[in-house]
């Protein structure tokens, strides 16, 4: 392994294959979102593997690497593939898993057989046809490019024509058939372009690795918006950035295939998403959680405070509410001093009093409570000693709206189930 | 028949035999494709206990392999329970990444093991499997491969009939397993380690690739016929037997690669079986028709 940086920007290859991939990168991060909200991404798994067959039936065809040809091979095959899966799917008792498993290894296996085939042939031409196996992006001549663009092409304004009814179908098949949508033939579509990307991509990243290049940047773009133009835009940058992130590192180390390292990125991409991403993401998850528990918790202390001075204790000591209700101490004092620092407690000498905000709030609380225990036993026949429980829960979910419906429900209540005063 | 035919025939079934047995309880469980993952993800695992054993000798090391076939259902189990990532995308974006790491490997170590390369990665070497041969006091005992094989066969047949009934309510209808008490995921966990030690020990012979379609078609073939799990197992075994031999004969006639031959005819057998079934389904439901009709 050496380094050797100079050659990455003196080379007009190096900037034909950067192109090249990244615009194989881009395509395939736009195709795979839609088969990703379908839920059906393994599919492309089974076509990438699918497409060996195609390559080796055109170049036993033509007896020559006529990219057009193997083109036209891989779109032929791949096709037969998505219709096989779903013929299988449709027709038997076997689940998709297996359909896809089944297409994608006898498949692969047929082309295998005939790539053997053709190396133990005499056909000069067969040099190189082995790279589809693993993908050598630096392969990638200026007609391959022009086949690429025209593809792109193609497959953009396919996109666009059919944006409103591939965007119903994908994402509810049921209303857009009732609106007169014919859902096979946009499936067919879907799966033409997708063909058709893995067909040009296998040529940079290989047949086994072709299905990451399609299944990863949406996944990834999926966290970071719910708007589908922004996904596929995300999707293509994605797709773009990795692949050319993947063919920098395969240019700085000398001997490493661009492929794998396009996938590796790709997964980190991923990886720190599903980590990172707003809102969905592990660690906002994990914050709003928190978040909500800390809210609750401060909201049962609150409570306790007013459950406290309604049976007559008005000098609350911290003793007096672990009696009443568990709390971790820990927990406690900081919810006590959060709760000193916004004015709804008061401290004196170790005693404390709710102030007149804090009694509102409470009040409120204990409210929602006794309104939902009363509306348990009113309107759904609970009886009294079981709506404790849904009670305690429910309290803290209550909206103001909600309130407000339930106090116009139940004709604004004097007293709970348990002839205790409704605080308002 | 000579002996290396047998030798060599003998590694395909034992490995096929293997693969069929796991493959009836993926094919019922549907995960399938988590199988397919593990099979590509033992690839980086392989690659680092070739590196560091100096060849393939250590059993041990290759063993320290399938973990990473464990490794593999877990990130996907993490990826799709705790990080509420779609399932098929957790699948596809793993195996396809540890498989590229695989490679990523055999480039950066090319220069001090040269032995590995990337073509036998995908479909093995079956066909020179023979050569290395066991001699112990002038009696050949097998090869390595049958030896490295025959073990796990024997686990697996092992764990199948020790786990028989509670395998059976897990492939079935896994929440009743679970609200019986059985922990399913332990199940599921001990599975794809046997997955993984499979695709690791019959790796040199039938490459990464090509074991998911010995673990895939027969049994999926078999299931296309029957609706018991033991005759479904007795058949994926048979279906298993008639690829191996007519997908060896076949590979010796065209001078064409052994497994993905192999995998071919398995392939083709469930064709055959599936146009057979439709057919025979079309036939019957025309006849209760007419029944129907006349009537």
């Amino acid at each position: 392994m050496s380094w050797d940086f100079t050659y990455l920007f003196t080379e007009i290859l190096f900037y034909k294959v950067l192109f090249g991939v990244s615009l194989i990168g881009a395509l395939s991060g736009v195709v795979g979102t839609f088969s990703l909200l379908r839920k059906k991404s393994l599919i492309s798994d089974a076509i990438s593997h699918s497409v060996l067959p195609g390559i080796c039936v055109g170049f036993i065809y033509e007896g020559s690497k006529n990219p057009l040809v193997l083109l036209i091979g891989c779109l032929i095959a791949g096709l037969i593939s998505v219709w096989l899966i779903d013929f299988i799917v449709r027709r038997t008792k076997l689940s998709e898993d297996t359909a896809i498993a089944f297409a994608s290894t006898f498949f692969f296996a047929l082309g295998s057989v005939l790539l053997s085939y053709i190396v133990a042939g005499d056909n000069p031409e067969k040099v190189g046809l082995k790279d589809y196996l693993f993908g050598k992006a630096a392969t990638i001549s200026f007609e391959d490019i022009n086949i690429f663009m025209y593809c792109g092409v193609a497959i953009l304004v396919l996109i666009v024509a059919f944006y409103k009814q591939i965007k119903l179908v994908v994402f509810n098949v049921d209303f857009a058939a009732s609106i007169g949508i014919s859902i096979r033939l946009i499936e067919f579509m879907i799966a033409v372009i997708t063909v058709l990307t893995v067909a040009i991509g296998i040529q940079a990243v290989g047949v086994v690795l072709m299905s990451a290049l399609i299944i990863a940047p949406s996944a990834a773009a999926r966290y970071w918006t719910n708007n589908l133009v922004k996904v596929l835009l995300l999707a293509a940058l994605f797709g773009c950035l990795a692949s050319s992130l993947g063919v920098f590192t395969s240019g700085i180390f000398e001997d490493m295939p661009t492929g794998p390292w396009v996938v590796t990125y790709l997964f980190l991409f991923v990886f720190f998403t599903l980590l990172f991403a707003p809102r969905k993401g592990w660690f906002s998850v994990l914050k709003r959680k928190r978040k909500t528990k800390g809210r609750i918790e401060r909201e049962n202390v609150l409570k306790t405070f007013f459950q406290l001075e309604e049976s007559g204790v008005d000098n609350v000591r911290i003793q007096d509410l672990m009696q009443r209700r568990y709390f971790e101490s820990s927990v406690l004092g900081k919810i006590l001093n959060s709760l000193q620092k916004d004015d709804l407690l008061q401290k004196e000498n170790n005693v404390y009093h709710l102030t007149v905000e804090g009694k509102t709030e409470s009040s409120r609380i204990v409210r929602l409570h006794r309104l939902w225990e009363l509306y348990l036993t009113k309107r759904m026949n609970f009886k009294e000693d079981h709506i404790h429980g849904s009670a305690e829960s429910v309290e803290h979910l209550i909206t103001p709206e909600l309130e407000q419906e339930l106090l116009r429900d139940l004709d604004f209540p004097e007293s709970d189930p348990h002839n205790k005063n409704i605080p308002y | 028949m000579s002996l290396a035919d047998f030798l060599i025939l003998s590694t395909a079934l034992l490995i096929g035999w293997s693969c069929a047995l796991l493959g009836c309880f993926l094919v019922l469980q549907k995960v399938v494709m988590i199988g397919d993952a593990i099979s590509h993800s033992v690839l980086p695992g392989i690659v680092l206990a070739f590196v560091f054993s100096s060849g393939f000798d250590s059993v041990f090391i290759l063993l320290g392999a399938a973990v990473f076939g464990v490794l593999t259902s877990m990130i996907i189990r993490f990826f799709s329970s705790k990080l509420k990532l779609q399932e098929d995308a957790s699948i596809g974006i793993t195996f396809t990444w540890l498989f590229g790491l695989g490679i990523i490997f055999i480039a950066a170590f090319t220069g001090s093991n040269a032995d590995i390369d990337k073509e036998c990665v995908l479909f093995g070497e079956l066909g020179t499997t023979f050569l290395d041969k066991i001699i112990i006091k002038g009696y050949l005992i097998g090869t390595r491969s049958i030896w490295l094989i025959l073990p796990v066969l024997l686990l697996i047949i092992a764990f199948i009939t020790f786990g028989f009934n509670k395998l059976k309510v897990i492939s079935f209808h896994a929440d009743y397993a679970q609200s019986k008490g059985i922990s399913v995921s332990k199940w599921h966990y001990a599975f794809m380690l046997l997955v993984s030690i499979t695709s690791v020990m019959s790796f040199e012979a039938v490459g990464a690739v090509l074991v998911v379609g010995l673990l895939a078609i027969p049994p999926a073939t078999a299931y296309l016929l029957v609706k018991r799990l033991q005759q479904m197992i007795f058949l994926s075994l048979i279906f298993s037997t008639t690829c191996c031999i007519l997908g060896y004969m076949l590979a010796n006639y065209w001078d064409v690669s052994m497994s993905p031959s192999i995998v071919m005819v398995c392939g083709f057998q469930f064709l055959i079986v599936l146009i057979v079934t439709q057919v025979r389904k079309r036939i019957f439901s025309k006849a209760a028709v007419n029944f129907v009709v006349k009537a």
